[in-house]
Parts: C-alpha cells; sequence; structure tokens
C-alpha cells in the first residue's frame, strides 16, 4: 500500500514494557535492613542498563510481529550508556530490524517518551513511515542517601505506532516548553538533581500539566466526562496526590503510579502507565497521557474494537510479580559502579572497535547459522561447518527468541560482580552449543536440562565502554 | 598417512629443572641458566656452544622466546624457535627437537621450557577479555564444566576431588625443586575458598615461575653416550574441538587426551596401560582434569575413577603412581616449562634418581598435558631400552 492510500489514523498496534527482577528496599538504603512487603523500587543489575530494558521491552512489543515491516526506531531516553553514538542503531541490531530503520535518540527532558510517540503519529500521519517503534526507558539514579535515590526506579516500554491493526489511536496530542531548572543533570554527573520539591510542585510540575491537559482537550473539543483513564507522570508519590487533586479526577480513573514498587522511571514513566492502562482498557475507552519535563506534553487516546485482539505475553503485573530482593545495599550501589574496586574493567584497554564491527550480527543480533548441506545449527558464524565440513554454506539464523536446554553448568566466584557467583553455562539451542552466562537464577536453581531463553545484557566495562551479549535465564 | 615413525629415534641424555615457585628474584634468563646448564651437566656436555645445534623452547607468555633463550645461554649462529601450543606447549617443544632428530637434521638439540607468570601482578590466571562475547576468561571456569555431568552420571563429589590434591601435595613435600611442601588434608582442601564450583582453591594448580630443560640426542649417540639414557618411545600432540561448542560433547570427558593416548599408544607399542606404564605424570590443572585422564588414557574403566582414588591406586606406593613430584598442583605450573618438567620427573624415575618418591623398577613412564579450552592434548612415553 502505498502511504496515499493509507488514510487511517495513527494509532498503537502493539506495546510491551519490562521491569528489570531486582528490588531494592527503601529501608535498605542507609544501610538499614529492609522489611520484606515494606516499599522497594525496581533496579537495573550490573549486567541491565538503559539500553538492555530497552531491548527487553522491545522484543515483548515485537513478540510474532513480521520485524522486517518496522521502518523507524526512536529511542528516548535521558540514560544512554553513550553521550555521543546512537543508541537507536544498536537497539535496531539487537531486536535485528532491517538495515534501513529510520534510527533515532531523543533526549534531554523526562517528558521524550511521550514526545516519541507524537513524532511517530506524524510520519505515520504524513506517510513518511509506517511502523515506527518507540521505545522509552530509563536508569536515572540520585545520589546515595537522597530523596531522588528512594523515588527512582529503571524500567522501559515499547509500542509500535502504525496506522494499521491499531488498538488505540493516537487522536491527539499537545506539547508545552517551559524554561525551568527544577530537575536536572549536567554533563559527566552520575547523579540526577532537584530543587526544592515544593518549587517544583507549584511552579513547574502543577500548572503545566493542568494547562497541557487544558489545551489538548479544547483543542479535540472533549470533556473530562469523556475521559475513562489518566496515565500521568509524577515525580513522586505525594505530587501524583496532588495533580489529581488540582485536575479533579476521580481516583478510579487514574492509574496506579506505583510508587513503592517500580518507582520514578523518567521518560518511561508515562508510557509505562499507558501499557499499564492498555492492559485493562476496555474498546471505546478514551486515555489521557500526561508527561512532564522542561514544560509538558499530552496525548489522548481512543482505545478501538482490536484492543481485544492483542494482549502483551508479558503485562506489567507479571513483572511486577517476577522479583528478588537485594539483600545488601553494598551489593546495590557495587551493581551500579558506585563504590569504587581495585581491580576495574574500564582500566583494561578494552576490545578492538574492528572485532566488536566484525562480530556484531554474533554478538548484537545473536544470529548463529545453519548449514545448507547437513542442517547443523551453530554459532557464532564460521566458515567451515562444525558437523559435516561444508564450506560457506550457510543460512543466517536468529537464536535470541529460541528456547536452549542446559547441557553443563559451573558456578564462576572469580568474574567480578557485585553477588558472586555468576552462573556460566554450556547451553544448547536447537543442536547449537553456546557458552553463555545465566542470569535472573540463583545458582541452587540451574540444573542439567533447565529450559532458558534469552536476553541482551551488558556483559563487561572493558574499555570504559558497555559491552552486550545476550544471557540465558530461566524460561518464564 | 606416512608409515615411518619418530618412535625410539631419540634419547634424552640430560635433564634439569631450576626451583618452581614465586621466583621474584630471578628472571627468566636466570631460569633457563639454571635448567639448561643442569641439564649440559648431567648430559656431559661442556661446550653447549659446540654441542647443541638447534634450541626449541616453549612458552606460554613470553612473546620474545627465541632471543630471552638464544642470549640467556649465549647460543647463537643456529636456529631458535619458540613453540607454542597452551598448556602442551612443554610437550609440544619436545615433539619438534624428537622430529628435527628423527629427521636426521641434528644429532644433539636442546629443549627449554619456561614461563614467568608471577610478573604480571595477579595471583592465578589473570581475567583476560580477548572479544566482545568471549567471558573473562578463567581456566577453572572452562575445565569446571565437566564437573556437574560427570558428578550426575557417576555420582562423584567434590570429596573424590580433594583426594588427589591431598595425594598431590604429599608428593610434592618429597620433591627439592617443587614449589608447595605441604601436607593438607582432606577437610583443609574442602574447606578452600570457591573458585569455580566446584574447584576451591586446592583444587586448582599453583600457578609459579620455572624452567625447565632436556638434552635430546639421537638414539643410537645417546646410547653410547650414557647407557641408560632414556629412549623417547612415543610422543604426539592432538588437537581438539572447542568443547563449549562442540556439538557432540557429553562433557564426560575431554577429548583430545583419548585420541592422543590411541596414537602414542601404537607408537610406544603399549597394549595394556595398566600393566605397561609404571609411572606418569598427569596434566593436573584442576583435580578434576587429573581425575578424567586416568580413565581417557585407559588406566581405568570410564566412570570408575573414585574407587581408584579411593584405593590408593595412583598414591605412591600404588599400583600407577601419577604426580610423584607433586604435579601442576605442588610442584608449580609455569604453563610452558610443565610438560619439560614432567620429562624430567619421569627421566628421573626411570634412571632410579627420584629419592624418597621413587617408583620402584619403572621402565616405563608417561606424561601427559592438556590446554586450551581444552583444545590440545600432548603425550610423551619415555621408557629404558
Amino acid at each position: 500500500m502505498k502511504p496515499s492510500e493509507s488514510p487511517g489514523c495513527p494509532g498503537i498496534r502493539r506495546y510491551g514494557a519490562y521491569i528489570p527482577p531486582t528490588r531494592l528496599g527503601l529501608g535498605a538504603m542507609g544501610g538499614r535492613k529492609a522489611s520484606e512487603g515494606g516499599p522497594e523500587k525496581a533496579v537495573a543489575w550490573n549486567d541491565e542498563d538503559t539500553l538492555t530494558l530497552a531491548v527487553a521491552a522491545g522484543r515483548s512489543c515485537l513478540l510474532g510481529f513480521d520485524r522486517s515491516r518496522v521502518d523507524a526506531l526512536i529511542f528516548a531516553s535521558t540514560t544512554s550508556p553513550f553521550q555521543e553514538k546512537q543508541a537507536a542503531a544498536l537497539i535496531a541490531r539487537a531486536l535485528d530490524l532491517p538495515r534501513d530503520v529510520r534510527g533515532t535518540d531523543l533526549g534531554g527532558t523526562l517528558r521524550a517518551g511521550t514526545t516519541a510517540f507524537a513524532i511517530a503519529a506524524d510520519a505515520v500521519k504524513a506517510g513518511s513511515s509506517r511502523n515506527v517503534l518507540v521505545i522509552a526507558s530509563d536508569c536515572r539514579m540520585g545520589a546515595p542517601g537522597s530523596a531522588l535515590e528512594a523515588n527512582l526506579g529503571d524500567g522501559a516500554a515499547a509500542f509500535l505506532i502504525s496506522d494499521e491493526e491499531v488498538l488505540a489511536e493516537i487522536e491527539g496530542h499537545h506539547s508545552i516548553s517551559d524554561e525551568i531548572v527544577d530537575v536536572w543533570r549536567s554533563g559527566g554527573d552520575a547523579f540526577s538533581h532537584s530543587w526544592e520539591d515544593r518549587f517544583v510542585i507549584q511552579e513547574g510540575y502543577t500548572p503545566r500539566i493542568r494547562e497541557a491537559v487544558d489545551a489538548m482537550l479544547n483543542k479535540l473539543e472533549i470533556s473530562p466526562d469523556e475521559i475513562a483513564r489518566y496515565a500521568l507522570y509524577a515525580p513522586d508519590k505525594r505530587s501524583h496526590a496532588q495533580i489529581s487533586r488540582a485536575l479533579g479526577l476521580d481516583p478510579a480513573k487514574v492509574q496506579d503510579p506505583l510508587f513503592g514498587r517500580l518507582g520514578n522511571t523518567g521518560v518511561a514513566f508515562a508510557p509505562m502507565q499507558l501499557a499499564a492502562a492498555l492492559e485493562d482498557a476496555e474498546p471505546g475507552e478514551r486515555i489521557v497521557v500526561a508527561s512532564y519535563g522542561d514544560g509538558a506534553e499530552t496525548l489522548s487516546l481512543k482505545v478501538t474494537p482490536g484492543a481485544a485482539a492483542f494482549a502483551p505475553p508479558r503485562g506489567l503485573s507479571w513483572h511486577l510479580a517476577r522479583r528478588r530482593s537485594v539483600e545488601q545495599y553494598d551489593h546495590y550501589l557495587q551493581a551500579r559502579g558506585l563504590t569504587p574496586r581495585e581491580w576495574s574493567p574500564a582500566e583494561g584497554p578494552g576490545l578492538s572497535a574492528t572485532i566488536h564491527f566484525r562480530e556484531r550480527d554474533d554478538d548484537i543480533s545473536f544470529r548463529g547459522q545453519s548449514c545448507k548441506a547437513c542442517g547443523a545449527l551453530q554459532f557464532p558464524a564460521q566458515r567451515v561447518c562444525e558437523s559435516c565440513f561444508a564450506r560457506d554454506a550457510f543460512e543466517p539464523e536468529c537464536l535470541s527468541d529460541r528456547i536452549g536446554r542446559v547441557v553443563t553448568y559451573t558456578f564462576d566466584y572469580f568474574f567480578p560482580s557485585p553477588d558472586p557467583p555468576t552462573v556460566v553455562c554450556v547451553v544448547d539451542i536447537g543442536g547449537a552449543r553456546v557458552h553463555l552466562q545465566v542470569t535472573d537464577c540463583p545458582p541452587e536453581d540451574v540444573k542439567i536440562g533447565m529450559e532458558v531463553e534469552f536476553s541482551f545484557r551488558r556483559i563487561h566495562e572493558a574499555g570504559g565502554r558497555p559491552n552486550y551479549f545476550w544471557k540465558g535465564i530461566p524460561r518464564g | 598417512m606416512a608409515t615411518d615413525s619418530i618412535a625410539n629415534k631419540a634419547a634424552v641424555v640430560g635433564v634439569g629443572c631450576c626451583k618452581f615457585g614465586e621466583n621474584w628474584d630471578k628472571s627468566p634468563s636466570d631460569m633457563i641458566v639454571d635448567a639448561a646448564y643442569e641439564a649440559y651437566a648431567d648430559a656431559g656436555i661442556e661446550k653447549p656452544q659446540e654441542e647443541i645445534e638447534a634450541v626449541f623452547t616453549g612458552s606460554l607468555y613470553s612473546m620474545a622466546g627465541p632471543h630471552e633463550c638464544s642470549d640467556a645461554l649465549k647460543l647463537f649462529d643456529i636456529p631458535v624457535t619458540m613453540v607454542s601450543n597452551y598448556c602442551a606447549t612443554g610437550t609440544e617443544a619436545l615433539r619438534c627437537a624428537v622430529m628435527s632428530v628423527a629427521s636426521g637434521l641434528y644429532d644433539t638439540v636442546l629443549v627449554v621450557g619456561y614461563d614467568k607468570p608471577k610478573d604480571r601482578g595477579v595471583s592465578g590466571p589473570s581475567v583476560m577479555l580477548d572479544g566482545v562475547r568471549s567471558l573473562p576468561k578463567t581456566p577453572a571456569g572452562w575445565f569446571s564444566l565437566c564437573a556437574a555431568t560427570y558428578f550426575e552420571k557417576y555420582g562423584a563429589g567434590r570429596e573424590d576431588l580433594a583426594r588427589i590434591a591431598v595425594k598431590n601435595h604429599h608428593n610434592g613435600t618429597l620433591a627439592p625443586n617443587s614449589f608447595l611442601k605441604r601436607e593438607i588434608t582432606i577437610e583443609e582442601a574442602l574447606a578452600g575458598r570457591m573458585i569455580s564450583w566446584p574447584f576451591g582453591l586446592y583444587d586448582c594448580a599453583a600457578q609459579t615461575d620455572g624452567a625447565a630443560a632436556a638434552v635430546i640426542m639421537r638414539a643410537d649417540l645417546a646410547q653410547a653416550r650414557r647407557d641408560d639414557a632414556v629412549l623417547i618411545k612415543g610422543v604426539t600432540i592432538k588437537s581438539g574441538p572447542n568443547p563449549q561448542k562442540d556439538p557432540d560433547n557429553d562433557f564426560l570427558s575431554w577429548k583430545p587426551t583419548a585420541w592422543a593416548a590411541q596414537e602414542v599408544y601404537a607408537m610406544a607399542g603399549i597394549t595394556d596401560p595398566t600393566s605397561q606404564i609404571d609411572v606418569a605424570q598427569l596434566h593436573d590443572c584442576f583435580t578434576l582434569t587429573e581425575l578424567l585422564s586416568y580413565e581417557d588414557l585407559g588406566f581405568c574403566e570410564k566412570g570408575s575413577a573414585p574407587e581408584h582414588i579411593r584405593s590408593g591406586r595412583f598414591e605412591l606406593g600404588g599400583e600407577l603412581p601419577v604426580n610423584t613430584d607433586g604435579g601442576l598442583k605442588a610442584f608449580g605450573h609455569p604453563t610452558g616449562a610443565t610438560g619439560v618438567r614432567m620429562v624430567y620427573e619421569n627421566v628421573l624415575q626411570l634412571q632410579g634418581r627420584a629419592e624418597g618418591r621413587q617408583v620402584k623398577g619403572a621402565t616405563t613412564a608417561l606424561s601427559h598435558n592438556i590446554g586450551g579450552h581444552p583444545t590440545v592434548c600432548g603425550i610423551a612415553i619415555l621408557g629404558l631400552p
């Protein structure tokens, strides 16, 4: 179909979210013992970062979808591991998206996630893109002991914006840009900072959100009683309650902001709230999304009758239920690189960029090959078949969505880790044997024959750069 | 396939080995000179500059082996060649020397194996990265991959491994040039800090500095030089697939050992290793490697090693003593030197010079190296004529 022949309204075609399984009890900060069942937040562990969360959310969104049809990727985050180097290009490779995908990184502000929606919707409406993957992901840190540290959590959400098979139409959006120094992070600083919260709420957050919501509803000629659900960003629990009151919202219509379970996920906050709303929404319902950061941004979506046809394989409630507690606050500090170490992988000479370049299909896309002569699957790509010795006769095969089986294992106490040992396995994937780490799995659970799925993870920081490969995780 | 064999064409006429250990005050040159001049003296070589026609040196860590060796020994105007084949480097250097003599190219050559890992500032092997996805390389992490599978299939456990460490520590106390001279108990071995399950500290070889040397001579000339010259009855190296991606690997043995054993036994005329081999030096980089080697070399049936360990069969005084000088575990493991150090020990055993650890009446001795992931095995069989 040519773009001019697709007059449908752009909207969400598929979506998925991801929450890292590790939880830091707020009581554990400052060395106290966390009470089981007390407030906590989701934290990316040492093999996770904004990019790995983004890839996980993207895979959840695209599971079962023909990836060759994705023609644009917008990655929104304030915590890309790179200041210079496009994250979208790496994510596209990990998701095995086509080479001619248009990659964009959006950052700088916490409302970049909703901005990505608006740009994607406009691109689809204009006919320049057909299926735009929007991923919002953040892993922000507050300084140890700060109020921000207790509030911030890590997470990601992904949405495929299209004008086909739309689950929720994007009816419109409104954006306000405003200059205010309320929350910021300067170059080279690991931690976000905030001015006094009363100032932020009174002069920034509350009036800007209200202004953007009102302006959008006026523009779209929608009255508040036509809105079924609100997916609202908020810096913390108190300001979330205040904005609901200021807007005069029925609490039953407002999504649970998940403070005390997930935390403020920054750029991903409002998109994750939207994902949660979509999981429960009925056809015909209208959802208003509002995000904040150097101004405010709002979206209005209307759930279509087609919504029932799609549900993400693992919803937010599945991710919230999958949790393991950090035993010591010190482990968290180590996992996030906040404690000095005698031996730092970042001090090594680093890996050859040319090796990284040659191995990018193996390492980032997890692409193996099957032999055209004997059919044997193998990893990594190699010139001569491991089984029948045929030369240069292979078809590439992406292994990331396959299921593996543990052949043997060891627990490595030498591998640098905040909480050793590291589980290392040889895994059989359809006949291919791959030596890799297994993560999100306590050693006592590892068994020969255990089934694993695969997760894109940060494997080490040699050369001061993040380096990525796939790890096994117990089959969910 | 060539029909000619290198078996029995070369002999060892002299061996030397420096003290293995954390040789903070010795350079590679110091250790090479100690080992080579002991081998010269043993061989009755008084003018090495006139008698040594070629040098085969083996080192894993040095990038400058040929010059380091020729400069230390002042051996010039001859070929000095360095070989490297993981932990089988020492046996590989010996094999190259034997081939050069068997071919008729030289009459007398020198083998020098050495390494100096203790200049790197780390205890044990350093955690290395050589590719994006390669996990930091820890040999303990590679060699332990046979444990879960072997334990599950044959009901073995960490105590079976501990007995090997206890034996090798005991033997090490009897060898003058060994690094560790301390008896340990099974309880101590089991209580060591974990390195890579199931390997605790005492399951792992002691990485040390060291050098060992051997003078290799054409067999007929060697017999004329000394009547107890030790014949090289067979020596071989076999490559193997990376066990981590080999689709057929059962993780119950390391394939190259069985392949190398088959060939070297044929060369040496060994049809029943249990009765024909009197003493063996096996590559105990980790206790489990020694255990699997008993089986892969045909010393006992697959899966039966634990019962033979418990029976004391491989201890000094047992039917087939293994690692009589303490092995890699207690004598030390300077990678390139290890295969040559094993030849040193086997020559002493065959010539009745092994003092308190002497295996009585030994006439045939085996030495075995395995290295890489492991992806290579080298075996040498020495015997009295």
